[in-house]
């Protein structure tokens, strides 16, 4: 069986102005709407914060729960429902970490305030969270340093095995993922933690091993197509690498997807981190990785001999 | 079967035998003859899958170096009048400063031998001689003095918490010291999560302080308190409407004797009233101290005071020998019992502070695994017959190999003794779809090797062959990428970090190994024309 018929032979290199256009409009919204919003939204490990999540007895309205909360936190809170309608189970987040009441944190207070609401027994407090700002302070640095590392780590690693210019393709085209990743979850109110930071850097994993996979075959033809200009290198291999590129995704997606349905409120936004990603993530290492090589070619060699290929290139 | 074959086969057969040992234990209750010789750990869950509560605290350490001054201060008093050194105070000026006046300049030599003695990591400076001729000193602790005392303070908090946690009762805690002055604590499964913060965040500092009659409690109370005393509470519940009033006590400051002295405290039913007390008892120094403040304060009432808060003030009726005292109030049984264990556990030899708190009920817990477990199955049942269609029999290459991949991954988990959270779930997840790569890549290359014409046997050589280099470089990277999301990763992060990583090294193994290895045996085993891939 082939999805893909091997004498496939798309043109991927001469749309590369299309696909440029479609990822800087794409590029361009994600950032307006993260400059538009203030940045991305963070979730408690990195600004600090209480969150509880609470499951109902019976059907229970956001408002119902925000004027409950108002006599603990005032307005301070963001009610969320999650998970199936059926569950009654909402997610409170209040950026206050602490209240002064000794060790009685937020949440008890939280509690205690329902419990004369609800009935003692008419809520369930599944999980609470608290960061106090130090740790929330050390957890940012830690994500970062996280994020920073494994990308230079991942740099180094491909200029090593491969060509500067590889490195160049595959950086630009991971700040592409992240980036349109990070917009959807800006547009889709999703806060950044600390697992949604260990699925970008997943994301930034994958899209690194597609481009790799590209980058390889791209070098391996090098030797044996000696006589054709690069573009035609880039686009055969990109077409021999199709099926497996398709592939790949799809069954990565697949699981991806159950994850996303059937993994639980908590795991919800890291698998939609990762469904995102992977999807931006192989668009990115068929149309914007390696295109980007031709264009640096194309770059370097008017610089080196500006009068004779000035134009036609 | 070629020799090289033969060894594939023991080597895939070894690594298969042993990751199924370390397995067995996490699904069946092994017998007792396995646990004594084979590896019986079962693969553990973190706080996120099984319910539970994480706990950063941070010791107040500038408060362990005040509570030393504080101690200094009436151990220097009690020395001088034991040396007959008249003097008019010793007090605590700052932080890490105290004061002494002497009176009598000729002893003024067996002063300074005192302090050099007894309070050799103290630095003394030079006399100021007042008007009335008296000197006086100011002891301040050094700092390098200071830096041992915070960071004893933590480890002495570390051992006190660890007390606690253990006659509380939790199985398998983590008490933990991290950084310089922050202690984590994890407690897997318990069930009052705010009972059991009490129980480890309390001070617990008991002390007995005088009350002071003579000096107006209303005055105090609109601001007026005399130097040397403090105003402090002691919580009422009314028995019959259970309304909780606060009654204010005015107290002399000065602490008489701390808990520090006592050897047990138990809990016992008053008869009369069928409440809970607490009974401590106080080891022999304490019992003369205890005895000296009852035998020179008959008719004063003495007040019991835990962390600022006056549990009673009875009235002294006589002298108590014997070292024995009882602390009442309006105890619940749960109350009562906690007292005690804090009290036997010693207090925390300086306040701790809350930075994070997570915790997760064990129904949460149970429904993540399910929902994770229903994930893993689904997944991974989708992409093998996907694979099995797409690819035909050569995918059952693939199927074999994916299954020993998720098992291999358990089985690494259990042996390492990694904790599995639920991003870790995720992780192994992930590395189903991702472990299917390898397979893909080798199998693509095979059929466009048999689409030039080659033979099934160089086909499959040359497959994979070249597809082992676009395969390592692959999963190196995100190797790469893993390990730096475990060391700077934090809880469950950690976890996820943990399960990617060891699912990359087991499906280069699976990939690279295992699945070569079927399709050289099927190529030594039958003549095979044509390859159904």
């Amino acid at each position: 069986m082939e999805l893909i018929k091997h004498d496939t032979h798309i043109d991927f290199v001469g749309r590369i102005k299309l696909a440029g256009v479609v990822s800087a409009v794409l590029v361009l919204i994600a950032l307006g709407v993260l400059v538009a919003k203030g940045g991305p939204r963070y979730g408690i490990d990195f600004v600090g914060g209480t969150l509880v999540q609470m499951r109902f007895n019976s059907a229970v309205s956001p408002d119902q729960i925000r004027s409950a909360l108002a006599p603990v936190v005032g307005t301070d809170a963001a009610v969320q429902p999650i998970g199936d309608e059926n569950d009654h189970e909402f997610l409170i987040n209040i950026a206050s970490s602490e209240k002064e009441t000794g060790l009685a944190g937020l949440s008890d207070l939280i509690a205690e305030e329902f419990e004369g609401v609800f009935g003692a027994e008419g809520f369930e407090v599944r999980r609470t969270e608290m960061v106090g700002p130090k740790v929330g302070y050390e957890l940012r640095r830690k994500g970062m340093l996280a994020v920073l590392f494994s990308l230079l780590g991942m740099l180094a690693y491909i200029w090593f095995r491969f060509e500067f210019r590889f490195g160049v393709g595959a950086v630009i085209a991971l700040g592409h993922d992240v980036v349109i990743t990070l917009g959807v979850l800006s547009i889709t109110n999703t806060p950044i933690d600390l697992p949604i930071i260990a699925a970008l850097l997943t994301v930034v994993g994958y899209s690194v091993n597609d481009t790799i996979i590209v980058c390889d075959r791209i070098r391996e033809n090098r030797r044996r197509m000696t006589r054709q200009p690069l573009s035609e290198i880039v686009n055969v291999s990109i077409n021999q690498t199709l099926s497996r590129t398709i592939i790949t995704s799809g069954t990565t997606l697949l699981v991806v997807i159950t994850l996303f349905v059937f993994g639980g409120g908590v795991i919800h936004d890291f698998a939609k981190t990762l469904l995102i990603g992977v999807v931006v993530g192989t668009y990115s290492s068929v149309f914007i990785a390696s295109p980007v090589l031709i264009l640096w070619d194309n770059w370097s060699a008017r610089k080196k001999s500006p009068e004779l290929k000035g134009r036609a290139a | 079967m070629t020799k090289e074959l033969k060894w594939k086969a023991a080597l895939i057969g070894t690594v298969v035998v042993v990751a199924l040992v370390y397995l067995l234990p996490t699904f069946v209750n092994v017998p007792l003859w396995w646990q004594g010789t084979l590896p019986s750990e079962k693969i553990s869950l973190g706080l996120d899958l099984q319910g539970g509560m994480h706990l950063l605290m941070e010791v107040d350490s500038e408060k362990a170096v005040e509570n030393t001054i504080e101690r200094y201060t009436a151990e220097l008093e009690e020395l001088l009048f034991e040396a007959g050194i008249p003097f008019d105070h010793v007090s605590k000026i700052a932080s890490s400063k105290m004061q002494a006046q002497i009176v009598d300049v000729r002893k003024d030599e067996a002063f300074k031998k005192l302090i050099e003695r007894r309070f050799a990591n103290m630095s003394m400076s030079e006399p100021q001689t007042l008007a009335d001729g008296s000197l006086l000193y100011t002891l301040t602790i050094q700092e390098e003095e200071a830096v041992y005392i915070s960071r004893l303070a933590v480890d002495q908090a570390i051992e006190t918490i660890r007390n606690r946690v253990d006659q509380f009762g939790v199985s398998e805690p983590v008490i933990q010291k991290q950084g310089e002055d922050m202690i984590l604590v994890q407690l897997p499964g318990v069930k009052d999560p705010q009972r059991a913060i009490n129980l480890i965040g309390k001070t617990a500092t008991l002390s007995f302080k005088l009350v002071d009659d003579e000096n107006s409690l209303e005055k105090a109370l609109k601001g007026a308190v005399p130097a040397e005393g403090q105003v402090l509470y002691q919580r009422q519940v009314n028995p019959s409407t259970g309304v909780v009033s606060q009654k204010p006590f005015l107290l002399h400051s000065r602490t008489l004797l701390t808990g520090d002295r006592l050897t047990s405290a138990r809990v016992s039913i008053d008869s009369r009233f069928n409440e809970p007390y607490v009974s401590i008892e106080f080891d022999n120094r304490g019992a003369q101290i205890f005895e000296r403040i009852t035998r020179n304060n008959v008719k004063k009432r003495l007040a019991i005071v835990l962390d600022d808060n006056v549990y009673s003030a009875p009235q002294i009726q006589e002298r108590i020998a014997g070292g024995q005292a009882q602390i009442t109030g309006s105890f619940s049984m749960e109350e009562a019992r906690d007292l005690a264990i804090v009290l036997r556990a010693g207090s925390l030899p300086a306040p701790v502070t809350i930075l994070e708190k997570r915790q997760v009920g064990p129904s949460l817990g149970h429904d993540s695994i399910e929902q994770g477990i229903r994930s893993i199955l689904l997944g991974g049942a989708l992409v093998l017959i996907f694979i099995c269609i797409y690819y035909k029999l050569s995918g059952i290459a693939a199927m074999v190999a994916l299954t020993l991949n998720i098992v291999f991954l358990m089985a690494a988990l259990a042996a390492f003794g990694a904790t599995l959270t639920l991003p870790g779930i995720a992780g192994i997840v992930l590395t189903i779809g991702m472990a299917i790569d390898a397979n893909v890549l080798i199998f693509e290359r095979i059929r466009e090797e048999l689409r030039v014409g080659k033979t099934v046997r160089a086909a499959i050589g040359s497959g994979y062959s070249k597809a082992m280099i676009s395969i390592l470089d692959a999963n190196l990277t995100t190797l790469l990428a893993a390990v730096f999301l475990f060391q700077f990763g934090t809880g469950p992060v950690k976890g996820f970090a943990v399960t990617l990583s060891i699912g990359i090294l087991a499906s280069l193994f699976t990939a690279l190994v295992v699945s070569r290895f079927i399709f050289d045996y099927a190529l030594a085993t039958r003549r095979m024309k044509t390859l159904s891939i």
